[in-house]
């Protein structure tokens, strides 16, 4: 009995020291957001991988999808004849929900991993240790670039995602199930509401900060060989995916009940 | 001048530092010798901050070090890291000139791309190089090249951790007539770890044996063969018998 209520206060007290690590590590990243010396190159090449070359996998995702998001309510809404709800729930899904969270978690796997990988890569061949010799904050230089970047660029692709989902809608509404391009489009554009579009937005800008700083939080912690590198990547999108999923259920209970 | 007196530091039940007191004058090339995890990597790291210490005082030129405005005392240094340590998504150029490119030190680039050509030209490599990235590089050119970073903002003060390990004997000879050559020319105080007694012959004014988290003997590089100290002399000798056990 002793035995496993100690095991669940180590667990309680582990998790909790971590929240404490990554709640500091969050507000030292924010602290170097106003303090010069900035870094704009590093900041543009963050931009461009988080952002700019994300496009093809997160327009993938985002049309198929739509596609079968629209497949699913049409035979779901013929069981009580409503199949001409397609348009409208097809909107609402994507850019309340499936838009941000799938482009949140297609982010996680992409960026987090790969932002994970580099900073653990380049903690264990002390290229971290050798930034600070060359009198270069690694928060300022690897973390604050990230971080900013996927935090602006996510909303973007989350828009372009919720487009491209709608218009997967719209291919297998007009193309398979018969409905009028025309009426399809206007049901689409009448039923979505700017709350709608902003909630969407914002939960971009949540899962992008997310998904950079678990990267980088992961990746400057990581312990030493290829099997703290291994790890560091593991956890940064087993943690990025989770708080995700946290963070899109705290949103919309903000955003849609209070 | 480097002083460190009575620094301590320990990682969980492992104390590597046990009370270190050492001190290295300006101009002054020191060796620091001992066995492998006898905590000469972490004795350099707590001199730059990148370790703290647990114990104990650590001054440069008379100013403790956890005192001194951080960006100009890391300004005055240089360091070689003994996996080179290249930023590998950066050019050769951009990482001999890294300095020179961002911050207090900041050049315009043409000039920081001289400087780069002048100080890869020091060590033995050509222009040529300057735009390849460190992956396309062989071990010693890589080390060459991470001296050139080292040397690039003029630094009074280098460390250099285990310069010639992986490298083949004619390349080590290379390096350490570099760094001899490069300490000597510059006037910089040296702080050298090693293994490798040839390079400690090549390299050092003095040499501080480590031991057991303590400096065990300190002195002048031609009095190292005959101090007397049977755990100095076993460690030289490269011998499996004596004080040092084998099995560690």
């Amino acid at each position: 009995m002793m035995r496993a209520l100690s095991a669940i206060g180590a667990t309680v007290l582990a998790a909790l020291a971590a929240i404490g690590r990554i709640t500091l590590f969050t507000a030292q990243t924010l602290s170097h957001l106003f303090r010069p010396p900035f870094y704009p190159r590093e900041f543009g090449i963050a931009l461009l991988q988080i952002g700019y070359f994300s496009l093809p996998v997160v327009g993938l995702t985002a049309i198929f999808t739509g596609g079968a998001l629209a497949l699913q309510i049409y035979a779901g809404g013929a069981r009580f004849s409503a199949e001409a709800v397609v348009p409208q729930i097809v909107a609402i899904g994507m850019v309340r929900e499936l838009g941000p969270v799938l482009v949140g978690l297609m982010i996680a796997a992409r960026v987090t991993s790969s932002i994970a990988a580099e900073i653990a890569t380049m903690k264990v061949t002390e290229q971290i240790d050798a930034l600070v010799t060359l009198s270069t904050h690694p928060m300022k230089y690897l973390t604050l670039p990230r971080v900013l970047a996927a935090t602006l660029a996510v909303p973007v692709l989350v828009g372009v995602g919720d487009i491209i989902g709608i218009m997967g809608g719209y291919l297998v509404g007009t193309e398979r199930l018969g409905f009028n391009a025309a009426a399809y489009l206007t049901n689409t554009v009448d039923f979505l509401q700017t709350r709608d579009v902003v909630s969407s937005l914002v939960k971009g800008a949540v899962f992008g900060f997310i998904a950079a700083l678990m990267g980088c939080y992961f990746g400057m912690n990581s312990s030493r060989g290829a099997m703290g590198v291994g790890r560091a990547t593991k956890s940064s999108v087993v943690a990025a995916a989770v708080l995700i999923l946290a963070a899109n259920f705290i949103l919309t209970e903000a955003f849609f009940t209070l | 001048m480097i002083e460190l007196s009575n620094v301590t530091r320990s990682f969980g039940s492992n104390h590597v530092l046990r009370g270190i007191d050492l001190t290295v004058a300006k101009g002054q090339s020191l060796v620091v010798i001992g066995g492998s995890g006898s905590g000469k990597s972490v004795l350099i790291k707590t001199i730059l901050g990148l370790v703290e210490i647990d114990s104990g005082k650590i001054s440069v030129d008379g100013v403790d070090i956890s005192r001194a405005p951080r960006d100009a005392f890391l300004a005055r240094f240089g360091m070689l890291f003994q996996g080179g340590a290249l930023f590998d998504s950066l050019p050769v150029w951009q990482n001999v000139a890294f300095r020179l490119l961002r911050g207090s030190l900041k050049r315009p680039r043409d000039e920081a791309r001289e400087i780069d050509v002048e100080k890869l030209r020091r060590v033995g490599l050509g222009a040529e190089v300057a735009d390849r990235l460190p992956a396309e590089l062989s071990g010693g050119m890589q080390k060459r090249v991470s001296l050139a970073r080292a040397i690039a903002a003029e630094p009074e003060i280098i460390f250099f951790d285990e310069p010639t390990t992986g490298l083949d004997p004619i390349m080590s000879g290379v390096i350490n007539d570099l760094i001899r050559e490069i300490v000597t020319e510059m006037g910089a105080t040296a702080i050298t770890i090693t293994h490798d007694m040839t390079s400690v012959r090549a390299i050092a004014d003095t040499v501080a044996m480590l031991h057991a988290g303590k400096i065990r003997w300190h002195g002048p590089v031609a009095q190292m063969d005959t101090s007397g100290d049977p755990y100095l002399d076993q460690f030289i000798n490269g011998r499996a018998d004596g004080p040092i056990p084998s099995v560690r």
